[in-house]
């Protein structure tokens, strides 16, 4: 902890005195208006949106307290509970797909390849654009009358097919696909910094004693970035719970409903069905689920803060 | 540095081994690099064919015609939603939008955060952990909030309204970032400046501006691209000829009634992506370390 510095240093003349206070109040004067807004922000519009999902609004917001009813509606929804069965697959794939990749590509560009900035560059350059541009783009290389599978036939592979996004059982996977795509030059650029921060004395002792590299990276390498797994695995958790954006370029929810995501039908409901009520209550839902990830990982890191402290 | 250079992970195997285990490594990051460039080199070649030629040969193929043509059209001509001006207006949208919009909110940010790690008072670093929260805030729950505000202060549908909301929003991360860095500069230079009768603003402007640039051009980047990008708030809160690129460009490429014209398409997609794009080629460096510390925390 830094020290703070005292706000008004006693002042023996008349005339300093009212520097000094303007000085006490002076920072809080100029954050006030950030912390108005920011407060607004998180806490009002949250206890806004909580109030409209417990009230009887639909096309406009009401304020007549109807308690827990769209809560349960939205459960029995069959668009709903193909939502978050969707999100919840794709979370899956999506987190795993990413880190695998990202560890594969960060241990590939840690063994001192030659123009390692140029891969990285490569690797990450999804991340700068925006999911609009590179769902588009997939979305016509899974087309399969002009995308991948038409050049894979054309080379005399006539069975070939990879028009996913047209599939009812397939367009989730597009999805993760992409979103592997899209992330894992993130996960491979935390990783490698933690690769690279990894006691060069204990792989040099580990070389000394004949172990193998894979041995290495099992046994001392990926044990040390441990904390790193858990850093990329809560922000990929939460890039997940909020797919939105990929999903509409890459296939619009569709065929039919089949990759609806729970913040597609947020959308739906409140600004295509006039039913806001319950739109604020999957809101809600998506709110409880980032919560379900960000709680533990915010008490772990206290305790680890502390527990570091100690020693 | 010399410890790195010194450890080869590969140096425990036989010479044949080693550089056997060398070109394996090559090849598995070509064939990465050729997945991730994939759609990079498909969008680029396309905006420069003709459109019988795309239908003909497929997306990705090497071009056997070459014009500008479609970069034309796409800029000042292509058919979106109604109006036939391309794509220009939209880009200005989004430059209007994304301008003010990072440039308040970074300066929002350097200010409170240099409040809140060098002017702390009781409960400041409560009241900086509530901030942190909107960082986390999906846009879903402030959708009808915003709606609200918006239509009383008169601003739905206008670029202004766009502009409120991603500086909200963007005072969390800016405050974020801002802070973290300023911890590092010494709380004795603050002192020293302090007894010497400097005030608030001046120590500001005199001592903290003077050391922010790098965490002002991490800042600036981050917002920018991530405001530049943004696709819900744009589809919601404006439409027809106010809209951003990014609502643009799916309203486009989700005309279902005419034949799809991959060209136009492609040179479009490529002029919403090209500032950030830009900036990723020139400033990475920079991004990478945005990126980092906004995952990170």
């Amino acid at each position: 902890m830094s020290e703070t510095i005292p706000m008004a240093p006693p002042a023996p003349q008349r005339k300093g005195r009212l520097r000094d206070r303007a000085a006490t109040w002076l920072p809080i004067a100029v954050l006030g208006p950030s912390l108005f807004a920011t407060f607004v922000y998180v806490f009002v519009f949250t206890g806004w949106t909580l109030y409209i999902s417990l009230s009887n609004s639909s096309l406009l917001p009401s304020y007549e307290f109807v308690g827990f009813e769209h809560y349960a509606s939205l459960w029995e929804n069959r668009r709903w509970n193909v939502a978050y069965t969707n999100l919840f697959i794709f979370s899956v794939l999506y987190v795993i797909g990413t880190m695998v990749v990202g560890l594969l590509l960060a241990i590939l560009i840690d063994q001192r390849v030659r123009a390692e900035s140029v891969w990285r560059t490569i690797y990450l350059y999804p991340l700068a654009v925006s999911f609009v541009v590179t769902g588009t783009v997939w979305s016509w290389l899974y087309s399969p009358t002009s995308g991948i599978e038409f050049l894979v036939r054309g080379l005399g592979f006539e069975s070939f097919t990879f028009a996913w996004t047209t599939s009812r059982e397939l367009a989730l996977y597009a999805i993760v696909l992409t979103g592997v795509w899209q992330a894992s030059g993130f996960a491979m650029a935390l990783f490698l910094a933690g690769l690279r921060s990894v006691d060069q004395d204990l792989i040099k002792a580990a070389q000394i004693d004949g172990a193998s590299m894979f041995r290495i990276y099992r046994r001392i390498m990926i044990p040390a970035i441990g904390p790193i797994f858990i850093a990329v695995l809560v922000v990929l958790l939460q890039f997940a719970i909020k797919t939105f954006d990929l999903a509409i370029a890459l296939t619009g929810g569709g065929p039919g409903i089949a990759t609806t995501f729970p913040a597609i039908y947020v959308y739906d409901l409140m600004f295509q069905r006039g039913q806001i009520a319950e739109g604020a209550a999957a809101a809600i839902m998506i709110l409880l689920a980032l919560a379900v990830v960000l709680v533990p990982y915010s008490l772990w890191r206290v305790w680890r803060r502390r527990f570091e402290l100690q020693i | 540095m010399t410890a790195v250079a010194a450890y080869d992970p590969l140096a425990t195997a036989g010479a044949w081994r080693r550089s056997r285990a060398k070109i394996g490594v090559y090849v598995v990051l070509g064939i990465f690099a050729a997945w991730y460039l994939l759609p990079l080199f498909v969008v680029i070649l396309n905006s420069f064919r003709d459109l019988p030629e795309i239908a003909e040969n497929g997306l990705i193929a090497l071009p056997r015609s070459f014009s500008f043509s479609a970069w034309g059209e796409a800029w000042s001509s292509f058919c979106v939603g109604g109006t036939c001006e391309g794509m220009q207006r939209n880009f200005y949208n989004s430059l209007m939008m994304t301008i003010p919009a990072t440039i308040i909110s970074t300066a929002f940010g350097a200010v409170n955060g240099y409040i809140l790690s060098k002017w702390r008072f009781r409960g400041s670093e409560w009241l900086f952990g509530a901030m942190t929260l909107g960082v986390f805030m999906p846009g879903q729950i402030a959708l009808m909030p915003w709606a609200f505000i918006l239509g009383n202060l008169g601003l739905t549908n206008t670029i202004s309204g766009l502009v409120l909301i991603h500086v909200v929003q963007g005072i969390s991360f800016t405050t974020l970032f801002c802070r973290n860095y300023y911890l590092s500069i010494p709380d004795d230079l603050i002192k020293a400046a302090r007894i010497d009768g400097a005030g608030f603003w001046r120590i500001f402007r005199r001592i903290i501006l003077p050391l922010s640039p790098p965490i002002l051009i991490v800042t600036v980047i981050w917002q920018f691209t991530g405001i530049w990008n943004e696709f819900l708030y744009a589809v919601v809160f404006s439409s027809g000829r106010g809209q951003p690129i990014t609502a643009a460009l799916i309203a486009l490429s989700t005309n279902g009634t005419n034949v799809r014209t991959y060209d136009v398409m492609s040179a479009a997609v490529l002029i919403g992506a090209l500032p950030p794009l830009l900036i990723y080629f020139f400033g990475g460096r920079y991004f990478i370390r945005g990126l980092t510390q906004g995952a990170i925390k």
